[in-house]
């Protein structure tokens, strides 16, 4: 029984990071109706960030944080100009074949400097024990980190103009640009913002676990699943439905031998798209209205 | 003006008619190596050690067969640690880049692979880095198992675990990889003949990056002892993470990947940790032909100012097999070569070597022995020490783990 609530608990708090990594995804799919298949490799960013800072420049781990996410903010905006600003508009492949070929690249620059050579970022943080469970400082600190970020990404956009204007233009475009919302520089902040979550969760990511230039794939493949299950678009879906999907994976492990466990997630992830399209959002608001 | 043209065209003619004289007096070795994927830190060591031969060769003047001396070229492409890509290019090796011999790629499911194109175009192909040793069951015949196969990896952290705990609590956690299950399948048999429980036995996809539910399942079967792992990126982050959950093994011991000098990045996650190894810098054996252990282990550092790992000296001395192979034989004809590889039951740096010439397991290695080592702190420092078997001991094993 014990045994169970470990793996619940240890569900949810790499739950949290799979949603705050698929906050991103979403917030650029809700603003843009980009798919942005560069997340995977911003993860992997996030990752060498903390790596290179922390190991070469020695700035303790958690202290890179703002530098990851500015870092991550800045590349998002600039990649934001050179290859998606064009083909906003256009049909969703143009985007999607843009932001794949901008993967590739940088999968094989990231490839060409490190090799796929794994890396550990050595970080020694006081646990929490549960009987002969023992939760790791850095699994409690990226969840709660988590938390943090997740709020402050609610209270910018719905309390800050800035953030206001981003639902705007998620919302409606064209009437957005109407009442004078400059909606390019909007979409382009929207993207930095979604890059900067990915390479914060990347962040976290490399805290708790060694990680190659490949890393990036699978964290990709699982933020698409909580985006689902959240509800394309929607940043808040996206961290429930992550720590749903921490939940999920916390429940069924003891049982089920752990090679099963994509498997059961991608059979989520295609039952969610057969029945509820809208994800765990419009589940819960049938719920209300039933 | 037409004169000019003339001398061109002889000139020409003359550069093609040099290029078989060059290529008749040099021997094509090809391989393919995972440069990148996650193989490639252990067979990026394999081609350290295979260039290392090939420098040496080389710089000697080339190997000497039958009066004459061939210099050794290499002809290698990256596989990106993939089935399919080890397909094409060994057909590439062969048919396209006209390698005489072939060495192996790194990993027992690219063997398997490449293998299948050997045989089909009839190349000698010496392996140093594929365990498995079904590939070996299939009827080929121009394959060579240069280590020690899987289904002995485990048996000598067995042998000695059995010194400190004759009951112990086996979890068996492995990566769902040819390899890794051929190990298991022959360790699961020696475990419970030594006496040994299995609580746990479990696998996992290669790929996998977080292993927090597999060791929660560890930690609730009540296992001692923890052995597994597959290669280099999944047995260092399960080491990391035994560590960070403390799991509360007594003993651990992960395939491969703590072989690895890189290993000592994990820090106190390293400490204690124990690895089947098809060699160590320490060991002792007394060549009958090719450079002492020291001498190895010494150029090695001096080459790539690190210490050699196991796979660095198999890959060394699938180069030195075939060396002496093609010396006894007297020739570069690949069934007299082949013919004399059958023959060998010979010691070099890298231990006895000896290949079952029987149909059922033609070129399964006999003779080769491992060792067991374990990453110790000595003077705040980790060291590697061989702590199995006892004529290679050069520390006293760490039980239970620190």
């Amino acid at each position: 029984m014990l045994g169970l609530l470990a793996s619940v608990l240890d569900g949810l708090l790499i739950g949290a990071v799979y949603g705050l990594a698929s906050m991103g995804i979403t917030l650029i799919w809700g603003v843009m109706d980009v798919v942005n298949l560069t997340h995977g490799a911003m993860i992997v960013a996030g990752m060498f960030g903390v790596y290179l800072l922390a190991g070469a420049a020695g700035v303790p781990a958690y202290a890179t944080l703002p530098i990851v996410l500015v870092g991550g903010f800045l590349v998002g905006v600039a990649l934001y100009w050179i290859a998606v600003h064009r083909v906003i508009g256009q049909p969703p492949l143009m985007s999607l074949l843009a932001t794949f070929s901008v993967n590739l690249v940088l999968v094989g620059l990231g490839t060409a400097a490190w090799g796929t050579d794994l890396f550990n970022v050595p970080v020694s943080l006081p646990g929490f024990s549960l009987g002969r469970y023992t939760f790791p400082g850095t699994h409690l600190m990226a969840a709660a980190l988590t938390g943090v970020i997740a709020l402050a990404l609610y209270l910018f956009l719905y309390r800050t103009r800035l953030g206001k204007a981003v639902r705007a233009v998620s919302g409606n475009r064209e009437a957005a640009g109407l009442v004078g919302i400059p909606t390019s520089r909007v979409l382009a902040l929207a993207f930095g913002l979604g890059v900067a979550l990915a390479s914060v969760a990347g962040m976290l990511i490399a805290t708790m676990f060694p990680f190659t230039v490949l890393s990036g794939e699978a964290y990709q493949l699982k933020s698409f699943v909580v985006t689902v299950l959240g509800g394309l678009g929607n940043p808040t879906g996206a961290l429930l439905a992550g720590l749903a999907l921490g939940l999920l994976e916390g429940l069924t492990t003891p049982f089920i031998p752990v090679s099963w466990t994509l498997v059961i997630e991608f059979v989520l992830f295609v039952l969610v798209l057969i029945s509820v399209p809208g994800g765990l959002p419009t589940l819960l608001r049938r719920r209300r209205s039933a | 003006m037409k004169s000019i043209r003339l001398i061109a065209a002889i000139g020409a003619i003359g550069a093609f008619a040099a290029v078989p004289a060059f290529a008749a007096d040099t021997i094509t070795i090809g391989m393919t190596v995972s440069r990148t994927g996650p193989l490639n830190t252990d067979s990026v060591s394999q081609l350290k050690g295979s260039e290392l031969w090939r420098d040496e060769v080389n710089a000697a003047g080339g190997i000497k067969v039958g009066g004459k001396r061939y210099k050794v070229r290499f002809v290698e492409y990256d596989d990106q640690s993939q089935g399919g890509r080890v397909q094409q290019l060994y057909t590439r090796l062969i048919l396209q880049d006209k390698s005489q011999f072939l060495f192996s790629p790194y990993s027992s499911g690219l063997v398997a692979t490449a293998a299948v194109i050997s045989e089909q175009y009839g190349k000698i192909m010496l392996i140093g880095g594929g365990a498995e040793g079904k590939t070996y069951e299939l009827g080929n015949k121009y394959l060579f198992q240069c280590i020690t196969p899987a289904d002995q990896y485990l048996s000598g952290a067995i042998a000695e675990l059995k010194e400190h705990n004759p009951h112990a609590k086996v979890a068996f956690v492995y990566s769902d990889d040819p390899f890794s299950k051929a190990v298991v399948a022959a360790a699961r048999d020696q475990a419970k003949q030594a006496g040994f429980s299995v609580v746990l036995d479990e696998s996992y996809p290669p790929a996998t990056t977080d292993f927090t539910a597999v060791i929660n399942k560890v930690i609730s079967s009540g296992a001692d002892t923890f052995l597994g792992g597959g290669h280099y990126p999944d047995g260092a982050t399960l080491a990391r993470q035994l560590h960070d959950q403390k799991a509360g093994l007594k003993w651990v011991s992960i395939l491969v990947a703590p072989d690895s000098e890189k290993f000592k990045t994990l820090g106190d996650a390293a400490n204690g940790i124990t690895v089947p190894s098809q060699w160590e810098p320490q060991v002792k054996y007394k060549p009958v032909f090719g450079p002492t252990v020291e001498k190895f282990t010494e150029m090695y550092r001096k080459e790539f100012k690190d210490a050699p790992d196991y796979h660095a000296a198999s890959g060394y001395v699938v180069g030195l097999l075939l060396q002496h192979a093609m010396q006894q034989a007297g020739s570069i004809d690949p069934e007299k070569v082949a013919a004399e590889l059958n023959k060998i039951d010979t010691t070099t740096f890298f231990g006895r070597n000896k290949f079952a010439t029987d149909a059922g397991h033609h070129g399964l290695q006999l003779a080769h022995q491992m060792v067991l080592a374990q990453w110790q702190t000595k003077n705040g420092q980790l060291v590697k020490e061989m702590v199995w078997p006892d004529a290679a001991r050069t520390a006293a094993v760490v039980y239970p783990l620190p």
